[in-house]
């Protein structure tokens, strides 16, 4: 019989192995496989079971955690969400979070390395763990100005400090309530989710750094005006030829003045009247003889075809390659293939503003651990010089003018010299225009760089131009800063 | 009497006490030792529950357990008088199992918010109290387990009778599925398979050894392996259709595969062939494939089995693998050291505090947790298999063995479920797992085994003293 029993005693202890051998594989071999399964509850509430840390503006949370009763523990509350939701963003229960909540991710949940000693200590010392608390660069006022002025129009504004690329407004519209998005119920998150993104109006996109990017139309000029300034072969005062009708070489394809007649009268034009009544033909004439390249060299210099992490991830603007004589034409005055957000031209302002010299836009200013130590502080970092002090100064003057007594007459402000240019870009044969503004002020001294774009004409189709809608918009957000 | 040198004393008898000077009772020293051990374990276990659930010490648990260290106190000292040599690891292992089990009980209730008498832990602590006092009982009545072997035909009838209940109408109750419980009115629900494991175990010991001989002796050899005769397969054909009805009436493939283990182990322990257990094997491997195809509930399991992260499993309503799952995902959350008491979150698994309480202890106290929960597992059935192998009656040899063999494959019918060895079945998890009629069957069990070990370690002296 022992015989018989060690045999069932040795079956035993394999049984027992077995188990060991499977629970080894389960909790050890695949458990990171396991933790990553997007099924995977405990995963979920594991990253929301740290207080994130909030994420202020001039001190006052926009985002915040507070203690909720259910498995998460904490409710992310967005205040004001609408109004900054292009900046915070959101991170829901499930599906990616976007903004800040997603490219900060680290550090509001506590989890970057620089918060690893503060995580220990508090771990030891029985404390809550607690992620870091992110100050953003956005002035309330700006941010609320912006809001108001743009009123019910589709489209964005971006406001920078142009000496240090500091975001100081940004604002999207039609936008949405981030604190739908933050809801505890994953089937209602989806389902919200779901109608945002079926919205014939794309609430969801942050038109001010990507969406369905739009042709810049006539404030493109800077650039094509500054590359002219650069090359040394054009001043202000170089001349044009000045037909009422341009047709471009080796098309059909016909360029007119937004005025229908040549450009202000006479047979030639100067490079500033041209910029100040923003004509498209002595610009199409200017970029067929500057060529593509040096338009798209001048145009990567002020941050085309470059990613720019404000941190969060924006939309490239982009000046294509290869083009040939009508395209580059159709380029110069930011139609054809060129494309740019409100973002990259509040760059190009900001740097005419600040001598030329192009800082990397910048949302944040400040990421502060729970216990008041500066984790991360952002100083101010160049992208690169874009034009000549010397041709600053000079485009700083035409945009001027074109203000006082051009085609962006509607952004004058009584007793500040303001900068700016506007822009009416075509989109198809009958669809309404994008309408553009950018600029700063005061044109003296700049503190604010501004960019307004209104989407589909304004509702007025192909009636609205830049001018006429985006334009009395930067007035009304650069008054209420400048007032403040 | 002049030789002094010669034997000092050369009487015929030896000299008065010498049956009653026995060694000091080193065993019963060494289990106290880890009895308090098991207590204090048990005690810390509740203590860090409360910590990292609750942030507070509530004492009303921890006096409740301190109850149930008394009780087992008690039968510590009862075996001092009638079972003196008894194992000394079997109680503190049933002791820190049980403890363990009540501590992550404990836990769920208050991640469900539970507590009183509405609370599955303060249940569990009342069922253990009695399933302990009927060790106590069972270790104070069976004085000799040979007084089992009269009564083999008689543990068969209740075995029948106690599988039967739960079909009687009116009394049977099902729970997801499993048509396994009794019940009155809405009150208590037992599961009398689990007392009728142990009277199997009995039956099966008594029948064997009476038929060893018929059953061993004769047959035709074929392939090398000695076949019995065709009239000598009753007794397996007849455990066999019982453990399939098992599966059709009641539903419930675990109990099923744990009777014919226990018989067919029984069985080759008795007669020492192993083409019972190929026969054993073929039937019932036969008998659930069958049932896995026409079978709704067992297709299931072995669909979950093979493939439980498949989003069309994972998403089946019924019988789908959200369980099994959501068990892995607990199990991976644990890691190698867990989460610790009360830190992880156990209670998003279904039934964490009954069928799935090893993935909820391998959560909170990770792999090393499971590893040292298994090690007591082996080191129980160890000490059940050494009866076997140093008593001297073959009854009691087959009957510690039974009881021994049936705790281990309970254990790896439910662990190796949980983690995917075998497909899923719903069995209790010995001592550990929420569920009355589970503790009183186990502690009964530890009850047996200790007499067992009493009586084989007492034997030699017996012989002795002739």
């Amino acid at each position: 019989m022992n015989r018989e029993l060690k045999r069932v005693s040795i079956i035993a202890l394999l049984m027992f192995v077995t188990l060991l051998v499977s629970s080894t594989i389960i909790q050890y071999v695949q458990a990171s496989a396991l933790a990553a399964d997007p099924r995977n509850a405990r995963t979920l509430y594991e990253s929301y079971s740290v207080e994130r840390g909030p994420i202020l503006v001039d001190g006052t949370p926009i985002a915040f955690s507070q203690p909720s009763d259910d498995d998460y523990k904490f409710q992310r509350v967005y205040a004001s969400g609408p109004l900054y939701v292009p900046i915070t963003g959101y991170i829901p229960v499930n599906g990616e979070a976007t903004g800040l909540e997603r490219s900060l991710n680290e550090y509001l949940s506590g989890q970057s390395s620089s918060q690893f000693f503060d995580s220990l200590n508090r771990l030891i010392s029985g404390q809550d763990p607690m992620g870091a608390s992110v100050e953003v660069a956005i002035d309330a006022v700006a941010q609320q100005a912006a809001w108001d002025a743009l009123g019910d129009y589709t489209g964005a504004v971006v406001v920078t400090e142009p000496s240090t690329g500091r975001i100081l407004a940004m604002v999207t519209k039609p936008t949405f309530d981030p604190n739908s998005m933050a809801v505890h119920d994953s089937a209602q998150v989806q389902a919200t989710y779901d109608g945002l993104l079926a919205d014939p109006m794309d609430p969801l996109f942050n038109r001010a750094t990507g969406g369905d990017m739009n042709p810049p139309g006539s404030v493109f000029k800077l650039v094509v005006t500054a590359a002219a300034l650069e090359s040394g072969r054009y001043t202000p005062e170089s001349t044009f030829p000045n037909p009422a009708e341009l047709t471009l070489p080796g098309t059909d394809a016909v360029v007119r003045n937004s005025s229908g007649g040549s450009c202000g009268g006479g047979s030639t034009v100067t490079l500033a009247d041209a910029l100040r009544l923003s004509c498209n033909i002595p610009f199409a004439e200017l970029g067929m003889d500057l060529g593509d390249n040096a338009i798209r060299e001048q145009a990567e210099k002020f941050g085309f075809n470059s990613e720019f992490l404000i941190p969060t991830a924006t939309e490239v603007s982009t000046y294509p390659r290869g083009l040939d004589d009508p395209q580059t034409a159709l380029s110069a005055f930011g139609q054809g293939d060129v494309r740019a957000t409100p973002l990259q031209m509040a760059l190009v302002s900001a740097a005419i503003a600040n001598g030329g010299i192009v800082m990397n836009p910048n949302l944040v200013d400040q990421i502060t651990a729970p216990d008041f130590n500066p984790l991360q502080e952002f100083e101010p970092s160049e992208f690169g010089r874009a034009i000549s002090e010397q041709t600053a100064n000079t485009m700083v003057q035409m945009m001027v003018n074109g203000v006082e007594n051009g085609a962006a007459s509607n952004a004058r402000i009584d007793g500040v010299s303001v900068a700016g240019k506007t822009g009416t870009a075509e989109n198809g044969e009958s669809d309404p225009y994008t309408l553009w503004f950018t600029g700063f002020a005061p044109a003296d001294n700049p503190q604010y760089a501004i960019t307004v774009l209104v989407e589909d004409g304004g509702g007025l189709g192909q009636e609205g131009f830049g001018n006429l809608i985006a334009a009395p918009i930067a007035k009304q957000v650069l008054e209420a800063v400048l007032n403040k | 009497m002049s030789d002094v040198t010669g034997t000092p004393v050369a009487t015929g008898t030896p000299p008065t006490g010498v049956r009653r000077i026995r060694m000091p009772q080193k065993l019963r020293n060494l289990e106290f030792w880890l009895l308090l051990v098991a207590c204090f374990i048990n005690a810390a276990a509740i203590v860090l529950v409360q910590l990292g659930a609750m942030r507070r010490v509530d004492t009303q648990l921890v006096l409740l357990g301190a109850g149930l260290s008394v009780l087992v106190f008690g039968l510590h000292i009862a075996m001092r008088f009638v079972a003196r040599d008894a194992d000394p690891f079997l109680l503190p292992i049933a002791t820190v199992l049980n403890g363990l089990g009540i501590a992550m009980i404990y836990r769920i209730d208050i991640a469900n918010g539970e507590a009183g008498w509405e609370s599955a832990a303060v249940r569990q602590i009342a069922w253990s109290a009695i399933a302990i006092i009927a060790a106590i009982a069972t270790i104070l009545v069976i004085r000799n387990h040979r007084v089992l072997f009269r009564y083999t035909y008689l543990a068969g009838l209740v075995a029948i009778v106690l599988l039967l209940l739960p079909l009687v109408p009116g009394l049977g109750r099902e729970v997801s599925g499993a048509r396994v419980w009794i019940g009155f009115g809405d009150i208590a629900t037992f599961q009398p398979g689990e007392i009728a494991k142990i009277a199997l175990a009995v039956f099966f010991a008594g029948y064997l050894v009476r038929n060893r001989d018929s059953l061993s002796m004769v047959g035709t050899k074929f392939l090398g392996m000695k076949f019995p005769r065709a009239r000598d397969l009753g007794p397996l054909l007849v455990v066999w259709a019982l453990s399939m009805s098992v599966i059709v009436f009641q539903r419930d493939l675990g109990t099923a595969l744990l009777y014919f283990g226990l018989f067919l182990v029984m069985l080759y322990v008795a007669t020492s062939r192993i083409s019972w257990v190929v026969l054993g094997l073929t039937l019932f491997v036969g008998g659930a494939l069958i049932a896995s195809q026409t079978l709704d509930y067992v297709g299931n399991r072995f669909a979950n089995w093979l493939d439980p992260l498949n989003p069309e499993r994972y998403e089946q309503e019924f019988g789908g693998s959200y369980q099994l799952v959501q068990g892995l995902f607990g199990l991976a959350n644990g890691g190698l050291i867990g989460t610790g008491w009360g830190q992880g979150r156990p209670d998003l698994t279904p039934v964490p505090q009954s069928d799935y309480i090893i993935a909820s202890l391998g959560e909170e106290l990770g792999l090393a947790g499971v590893f040292a929960i298994l090690a007591l597992y082996l080191l129980f059935v160890a000490r059940g298999f050494r009866i076997g192998f140093a008593g001297q009656d073959d009854f009691g040899k087959l009957l510690g063995v039974g009881l021994a063999f049936v705790v281990a494959l309970q254990v790896f019918i439910v662990v190796g479920g949980v983690t995917r060895v075998i497909p899923l079945t719903g069995l209790t998890t010995p001592f550990l797992a929420a569920g009355g009629s589970s503790l009183v069957a186990n502690w009964i069990i530890v009850a047996l085994l200790l007499r067992l070990s009493d009586t084989v370690r007492n034997h030699p002296r017996l012989v002795i003293d002739g």
